[in-house]
């Protein structure tokens, strides 16, 4: 597939950071009875695109800073409500926003988001090149962690998955992260484009403040169709999905248990209750 | 009888390591669902031969291709693509781990094949349970391509050896790797710190500790090592510093389904239990009694870790005596 960009300008840099709108986890989280698809209705920005965010922004900073070209575009595919999180991504810092909405994309399995969301991407990047693509660890609502592999695979992107320290070469060429796997920790290079997902132990994310909040308001929300991405609908949704839920029903919950306090032998009690269970 | 096609990575410093407890459940649920085919990415060797054909596995095909080693995880989901071809496998299993994630995902774009993750399950039409929403619901989902690609969790099943055992041959093989697969490059690798214990997410018995703990993971570790248990910890304690993140169990750290987790000093808040909710037994200590982890907990005691779990430790060490 073709490369998003030949080169590196000197000049800006352009980063997209993927974000999601999710039901937040505070709440008991539904699934339709019908359908198997997600209640949306207590939404937020998901808490694992923040890192992402967070770490576009700390890149634009040192590379420019403000004075700089440099552009971070929050995107979100989803449905209308699902504009919250752009906006609130635009009060922590991100420049301008893009939001895919279309009846059609409901029911999309990871191979069919990352479908959608990489032509989303080529188009975007025939208006400004494509240096970055940012995503989370995972969405707290899916949590399959897919998407970012497939989206690289799909756009032929070089793939940093599970990042958890990122910088960018002086000449903004070279991208050199960090990825600690279970039994080693790897550092890696590669350059740009890239596709790049972070975990949460990359940094601290901040928080909107009120001149933040203030300037989100004049900065620009595009909303697209599949129609105006040429996107054929049948390539995205239930139809475009290799895999199928069945069925869904809720776990049994957990009967109550025995609760003790403890008069001098509680920890005599556990061994019991350990022993007893066949536990030891 | 159908094929599943198995990955053993033996790059990189996991070159030479045991069979994996994983591995192990991964080839029992190979071997019970149809004929198990191992791709090895790195070298051979007669003791892991011998493990495979154990569990009924008699190809093994091994390439030891420098960019397998060089290159993060793409290469990888090249070599199993080629694989996948050549063996007609209608199915490939991996760990359920980040790797394991983002292999399945290549994977599933270079066959356009779907993948399942999260997989706690499976019957012999390939159906797989998942839990979704940490662990709320029990899903059961299918692939609906030709090949099934799917991520499994730690501890589903008991390891058996196949009924006939094999003699397991290496067939070297060769494949061609994209140009767009060779673009991150492995520039470091530092071995993590081995702490002995089992692996967090292969272990019958976790103890978990949290912000109770102000610090200190002694009396954790020491009933942990009582039991033969892995250790844990809740997100407080990893921010804070006191244990490292691979400890992590949670929304964002590991889940893990034990068949006794023992959490102690943690509030159980839903980053936690997200992690945790789906072991067999819970026991919780807190000295909260209102605790959203004694909700969850088969057996609570609200008192002060510091006393109980010394008790508790003792008591195991004075009956195995």
């Amino acid at each position: 597939m073709q490369r998003l960009k030949g080169h590196v300008a000197q000049s800006a840099l352009n980063i997209i950071v993927l974000i999601k709108h999710v039901p937040d986890a505070q709440f008991d989280r539904r699934l339709a009875e019908d359908s198997h698809r997600m209640d949306r209705s207590e939404s937020i920005l998901s808490e694992l695109d923040e890192y992402a965010l967070e770490a576009a922004l700390a890149l634009s900073e040192q590379h420019g800073g403000k004075n700089s070209e440099n552009t971070v575009t929050a995107v979100t595919v989803g449905p209308p409500a699902a504009v919250a999180a752009v906006k609130k991504a635009l009060q922590i810092g991100a420049t301008a926003g893009v939001h895919l909405s279309d009846e059609a994309l409901a029911g999309s399995d990871a191979a069919a988001t990352s479908a959608a969301i990489a032509v989303l991407i080529q188009h975007l990047g025939t208006q400004t090149p494509v240096d970055l693509v940012l995503t989370g660890m995972a969405s707290t609502d899916g949590e399959t962690s897919l998407v970012p592999a497939q989206l690289a695979a799909r756009l032929g992107l070089a793939q940093l998955t599970q990042v958890s320290a990122l910088s960018l070469s002086e000449d903004g060429a070279t991208l050199m992260a960090r990825r600690d796997g279970d039994t080693e920790t790897l550092e890696l290079q590669a350059s740009l484009p890239a596709v790049v997902s972070v975990t949460d132990q990359i940094n601290e994310p901040r928080y909107p403040n009120f001149k933040g909040i203030l300037a989100a308001k004049k900065k620009k929300v595009t909303t697209l169709t599949l129609a105006d991405l040429g996107l054929d609908p049948a390539l995205v949704g239930a139809s475009g999905s290799w895999t199928e839920v069945l069925d869904a029903a809720p776990r049994p919950a957990r009967a109550a248990g025995t609760i003790v306090s403890d008069t001098g032998d509680a920890g005599i009690q556990l061994v019991d209750f350990l022993a007893a269970q066949k536990l030891l | 009888m159908a094929t599943i096609l198995l990955f053993l990575d033996r790059t990189g410093t996991a070159a030479g390591s045991p069979l994996s407890k994983v591995s192990e459940e991964l080839l029992t649920l190979a071997h019970t669902a149809g004929e198990p085919v191992v791709a090895l990415a790195g070298p051979s060797d007669d003791s892991l031969l011998e493990q495979l054909g154990r569990h009924g596995v008699s190809r093994v095909l091994v390439s030891e291709q420098p960019e397998l080693n060089d290159y993060l995880l793409a290469p990888k989901a090249d070599f199993l693509a080629h694989m996948v071809i050549s063996t007609g496998a209608c199915a490939v299993l991996l760990e359920n781990s980040a790797d394991g994630k983002d292999l399945a995902g290549r994977l599933g774009i270079a066959l356009s094949a779907g993948v399942i993750t999260d997989v706690v399950g499976l019957d012999s039409e390939l159906v797989a349970e998942k839990s979704v929403l940490a662990g709320e619901y029990n899903v059961r989902a299918r692939v609906t391509t030709a090949t099934a690609i799917l991520t499994v969790k730690a501890n589903i099943v008991d390891v058996v050896a196949a009924e006939t055992p094999v003699t397991a041959a290496v067939e070297t093989v060769e494949v061609p790797f994209d140009a767009a697969s060779q673009q991150v490059r492995i520039v470091q690798r530092s071995p993590r710190a081995v702490s002995g214990r089992p692996a967090l997410e292969d272990a019958r018995v976790v103890v978990a500790g949290g912000r109770g703990l102000d610090g200190d993971f002694g009396p954790v570790e020491q009933l942990a090592d009582a039991l033969g248990a892995a250790v844990g910890a809740s997100r407080a304690a990893t921010d804070a510093g006191w244990i490292d993140h691979a400890f992590q169990v949670g929304q964002t750290g590991k889940t893990v389904s034990p068949q006794l987790y023992i959490s102690v000093g943690i509030s159980g808040a839903i980053q936690q239990k997200a992690g945790m909710q789906t072991s067999k037994v819970i026991v919780a200590i807190n000295n909260d009694e209102d605790s959203p982890v004694f909700e969850i907990a088969d057996f609570g005691i609200v008192g002060d870790l510091f006393e109980v779990l010394p008790q508790a430790t003792a008591e195991i060490l004075r009956r195995r005596a």
